[in-house]
């Protein structure tokens, strides 16, 4: 359950649009069934009060989309950003993506969000789901109503969330949280332990997965490039019809390289992924990586700080240092 | 039927100011090192994008080396510094999703050490060798 409530959020989005501070409000509305949120532009009060969501499902990072809208649309943006989100907005800000001015950003406190395909998974049938406190009340076709705990259901990266802080805000609704000590790079390090022949054969495993849908960059807010080598209709790997499986394994390698340094570990990649592939193992990879060898480094944490791969020092480890380091572990 | 003697592709990105010049400074010597070797010569070290590795990986190389000015030798004063970042990353996740480690190599080559070019390339085409034909990252549209 989520400590602040929807009418919290529609009052503030209310108030600042009646006020003249926003002209369009960035939310979320229902999908196509109660445990999906679809990212929405709201320009009317009216449609706001019956559209707009807020629940345990709003786990799409809102920050990519202001992009397109402070480019198309005029006035001020309002959007709701959790923690991890906020991150990725300073990114945004960092790479000068949009102007800061142009966006009135509502924190909203976020207690982890539910996994739609582990409810999926206890759950046949869904017609309904309402939150009841911690307890998701689940209508089925099949099993009548069930009643799931919310901590069960959480997503993945929610059980090792980073941050319950806000890196950036105007207005702060709820209460701030702390940073965590979270044990998020155990799922890399596991890997990391294994014996090459099993490190190769659990991401021939999970990569040759991928239907090249291009959903993870797509939603990926490091990836903002205007124009991308993979969208190439005459690159020949633009699909998985065209592309054999070197180039599966490739296009991840080579998207986690392109946003290695600017990552901020938000985990949409892996939200997003309709095929369930682990892809931010390989974004953390990257960031255990700059941690160890060039000190801790959180993309996002602050506005125009410079990314550890277009930066140096003058006692940089090799990188043969930096490979076999962790044999010994 | 014979079978053929495995003859490895090694592909050697070199750094015009400094390794390429090693290498020529190894043929003036009259210094071996193996016909297996492709030199591409490049502006400076920090010129090859990550990309271009698994490139050379796709289009049939067994081992990719890459050589450069020592560190504060650049000839553009930083270009190594990041050159040792990117390929630090580039290296560690090959590791991680189980390439072979030993089929990349960095290695810092001034234009006076023609003997250390030739013994580099001696020694990582030895190693690749003995590792056999790169089937990790290979594709098979561009293999003969």
């Amino acid at each position: 359950m989520q400590s602040v409530t929807r009418q919290d959020l529609l009052d503030t989005a209310l108030e600042k649009l009646a006020d003249g501070t926003v002209s369009h409000v960035l939310g979320w509305s229902r999908g196509t069934f109660d445990y999906e949120a679809t990212p929405t532009l709201f320009s009317d009060p009216d449609t706001l009060r019956t559209a707009f969501v807020w629940n345990d499902f709003c786990g799409a990072n809102l920050s990519k989309y202001l992009i397109k809208h402070t480019r198309r649309l005029e006035g001020r943006l309002l959007v709701f950003l959790k923690p991890c989100d906020t991150y990725s907005f300073n990114q945004l800000l960092t790479e000068h993506r949009f102007e800061r001015e142009r966006v009135f950003v509502v924190g909203v406190p976020c207690n982890g969000m539910a996994d739609p395909r582990k409810l999926k998974a206890q759950a046949d049938g869904i017609l309904s789901v309402t939150a009841e406190g911690d307890t998701l009340s689940v209508e089925t076709l099949y099993d009548g109503t069930r009643t799931l705990a919310v901590a069960d259901l959480l997503e993945e990266r929610c059980l090792t969330c980073k941050s319950r802080r806000h890196a950036a805000y105007d207005l702060l609704l709820g209460e701030e949280g702390e940073v965590q000590d979270s044990a998020r790079f155990d799922e890399v390090a596991a890997i990391e332990a294994m014996s090459p022949d099993e490190r190769f054969a659990f991401w021939q495993k999970e990569l040759s997965r991928c239907i090249r849908c291009n959903a993870c960059r797509d939603v990926c807010p490091a990836c903002t490039c205007e124009q991308c080598v993979f969208g190439n209709p005459s690159s020949g790997v633009e699909n998985k019809a065209a592309s054999n499986e070197f180039e599966e394994k490739l296009f991840h390698i080579i998207r986690a390289l392109h946003v290695a340094g600017r990552c901020t570990d938000c985990g949409e990649c892996s939200r997003v992924c309709p095929q369930g592939i682990p892809l931010h193992l390989l974004n953390r990879k990257f960031i255990k990586e700059i941690n160890e060898n060039y000190g801790v480094y959180q993309a996002g944490a602050e506005v125009g700080t410079r990314a550890p791969l277009v930066d140096f020092t003058l006692d940089d480890p090799e990188a043969e240092t930096v490979v076999r380091r962790g044999d010994d572990a | 039927m014979q079978v053929k003697e495995f003859k490895p592709l090694i592909v050697a990105f070199c750094c015009n100011w400094c390794s390429y010049a090693g290498a020529d400074l190894a043929g003036n010597n009259r210094l071996n090192y193996p016909a297996e070797v492709k030199i591409i010569r490049v502006p400076c070290s920090c010129r090859v994008n990550p990309t271009f590795i698994l490139r050379a990986f796709q289009r049939g190389a067994d081992g990719v080396i890459l050589c450069g000015c020592h560190p504060g030798d650049c000839h553009y004063t930083s270009g190594n510094y990041y050159t040792r970042r990117r390929m630090a990353m580039l290296f560690s996740m090959l590791d991680y999703l189980g390439i072979e480690r030993e089929r990349t190599r960095v290695e810092w080559v001034s234009a006076a050490e023609g003997a250390k070019f030739a013994a580099t390339m001696n020694d990582f085409v030895q190693t690749v060798t003995a590792l056999g034909e790169n089937k990790r990252l290979e594709d098979l549209r561009c293999k003969a």
